[in-house]
């Protein structure tokens, strides 16, 4: 009988936090978008923008690396929208069935940057002290995008600095972030000598504590960002509104603010394909991009 | 109507009960059943990893566990004999690491001991650099596990009643022999259950160890980094890793519990 009370209290605080779980649901729309980590800033600002004229809607933003958000989503993580660094990994959604191939598109590019803290530690001054120097260098983990981008990159290099240079970068590793954002950061403490991540990646917080060299054209890579609706999504009109204001005008300013460059042409026949290396080395979209980018 | 009444509440009470076993218990069981039903073991690429992590693992935990016992025993001592001012705030200290969440203390210590940190600038300057080392992996493992033995054997020392201990020294026994003779052997079953507590929460620390010593296969990479970095890519792997984890820590749980009980018995 002296549980009783105690019992009741319990009953009533479920009730009302289930019927206040339920109320939100049918007053707000929300939209959940799983977007790669590179796209942090970017990301919140477009949402910010989108969501103006839309009081009724709501956003909730993922960032994670996109093989860890293509793991989610495999195994039924609830989305409405997924934007990968790479089609590799929005390929595994595809192949999944989650995605409908013809639902995927590009809508934005980037491209890799070296960096090291402010101080310089290791007295760096290209990518060609990563394979002569003994230095601390941090990379994103194997099956990121960045990473994938970074080992082409890597190689690429090593008709010009020797048949082993990749390795011998490679070398010099002493730690595997889950996302390249981790990357900035050990960079940024000051931690680690090197690290290879996007241009974007150095962002205005971050931009007094490291230093950026540029990477060749001829040997740097063009990510592309490709973007879909989930097939299962509830809120399929008001996604693909948000994959259209991505691609406007406006959604490509913004998105050119934070130095991501507009998507490959050939992107829009393209999407439906399976090969991740479609975008590399493309000369005329660097040119553009860098246009772009000092606007920006 | 009362006895209705009675049934109702007693119902409700097992049915909570069982929903929170079920929370509990649940993702474990389709973690074990997923691993064996998937045959996870024809499908092992990267096999290579899991005996590098486990083997890294191993070493760093055994380091952590000598530390804990070399440097937490004194400690433990101090803290269930004498009485000084301040002894509270040193015992919440202690403990804070228990209840802290380790990417916390991973920050703590990268800021302290990092190549720019408080301490770790004065090593740099020796030409000493512990992040992304397995000195790193066992600090940070230390630093959130080593509570777990100090107070184990704090308690293990308090039940040492201070009359044996004064009986002994009529004896004859004093300082380092009362210890090993007299102290020792009556509190060790708390010792030894504090030790494998501590070597379980050690084997299982993540936060603070990717945080502090990053996160690379051979070098810093333990078994939870392990799981982290290669579910998405290697699912069977981090369902192994995972397997060998969940049977580390029962047979942990049931080690430690079988010493405490039998140190209650004694008690």
């Amino acid at each position: 009988m002296l549980m009783s009370p105690c019992l009741r209290t319990v009953c009533v605080i479920v009730a009302l936090s289930l019927s206040i779980i339920s109320s939100q649901g049918q007053q707000k729309r929300t939209l959940t978008i799983y977007a790669a980590t590179s796209l942090t800033d970017a990301f919140e600002e477009l949402a910010a923008a989108f969501l103006e004229n839309r009081p009724e809607t709501d956003i909730v933003l993922n960032f994670a690396s996109s093989s860890k958000l293509a793991a989610q989503l495999l195994a039924g993580a609830p989305a409405d929208i997924f934007a990968s660094a790479n089609s590799s990994q929005m390929d595994l959604v595809v192949a999944d069935g989650r995605i409908s191939a013809g639902a995927v598109q590009s809508f934005a590019a980037n491209r890799l940057a070296l960096i090291a803290p402010a101080d310089n530690p290791a007295e760096i001054s290209g990518i060609e002290d990563l394979g002569s120097k003994r230095l601390l260098l941090v990379l994103a983990v194997t099956g990121t995008p960045i990473r994938d981008y970074t080992n082409a990159m890597f190689h690429s290099h090593n008709d010009e600095y020797g048949d082993d240079f990749a390795n011998r970068a490679l070398g010099n590793l002493v730690s595997e972030e889950s996302n390249v954002r981790l990357v900035v950061a050990r960079i940024a403490l000051g931690e680690a000598d090197a690290g290879i991540v996007y241009q974007t990646d150095v962002t205005d917080e971050v931009r007094d504590d490291v230093i950026r060299f540029p990477i060749a054209d001829r040997h740097n890579q063009i990510a592309s960002y490709p973007v879909a609706v989930l097939a299962d999504t509830a809120l399929p009109e008001l996604s693909e509104a948000f994959i259209v204001f991505l691609r406007s005008a406006d959604g490509q300013a913004i998105l050119g603010s934070f130095g991501f460059c507009p998507p490959p042409r050939e992107a829009d026949e393209a999407t439906a394909e399976t090969s991740q290396d479609r975008f590399i080395k493309d000369e005329t979209e660097v040119a553009t991009c860098e246009g772009l980018e000092a606007e920006g | 109507m009362k006895v209705w009444k009675l049934k109702a509440d007693k119902l409700l009470l097992v049915a909570v009960s069982a929903f929170a076993f079920l929370l509990l218990a649940t993702p474990i069981f389709v973690l074990v059943v997923s691993g064996l039903g998937s045959r996870a073991w024809e499908g092992l690429p990267e096999s290579s990893s899991i005996l590098t992590a486990t083997l890294l693992s191993f070493a760093s935990t055994l380091a952590v566990v000598c530390l804990a016992a070399l440097l937490g025993t004194p400690l433990a001592y101090v803290l269930s004999r004498f009485e000084f001012t301040g002894k509270r705030i040193v015992s919440l200290f202690i403990e804070l690491p228990i209840v802290m969440p380790p990417a916390v203390a991973g920050l703590a210590l990268l800021i302290t001991f990092g190549r720019r940190g408080f301490i770790g600038g004065w090593l740099a300057d020796a030409g000493i650099v512990i992040p992304f080392t397995i000195l790193a992996v066992i600090i940070a493992q230390f630093f959130i596990s080593a509570p777990f033995y100090i107070r184990s054997a704090q308690i293990g020392f308090s039940s040492v009643s201070a009359e044996v201990e004064d009986a002994a020294r009529v004896d004859g026994a004093y300082g380092w022999q009362m210890f090993w003779y007299i102290t020792l052997p009556i509190a060790w079953r708390a010792l030894a259950s504090g030790m494998i507590l501590c070597w379980a929460r050690a084997v299982g620390e993540f936060g603070a160890t990717i945080l502090f010593a990053g996160n690379l296969q051979g070098r810093t990479q333990t078994m939870p980094l392990l799981v982290y970095s290669v579910f998405e890519r290697d699912i069977s792997a981090a369902i192994w890793t995972g397997l060998i984890l969940i049977v580390l820590a029962l047979g942990a749980l049931f080690v430690s519990q079988w010493f405490a009980a039998t140190q209650d018995r004694l008690d």
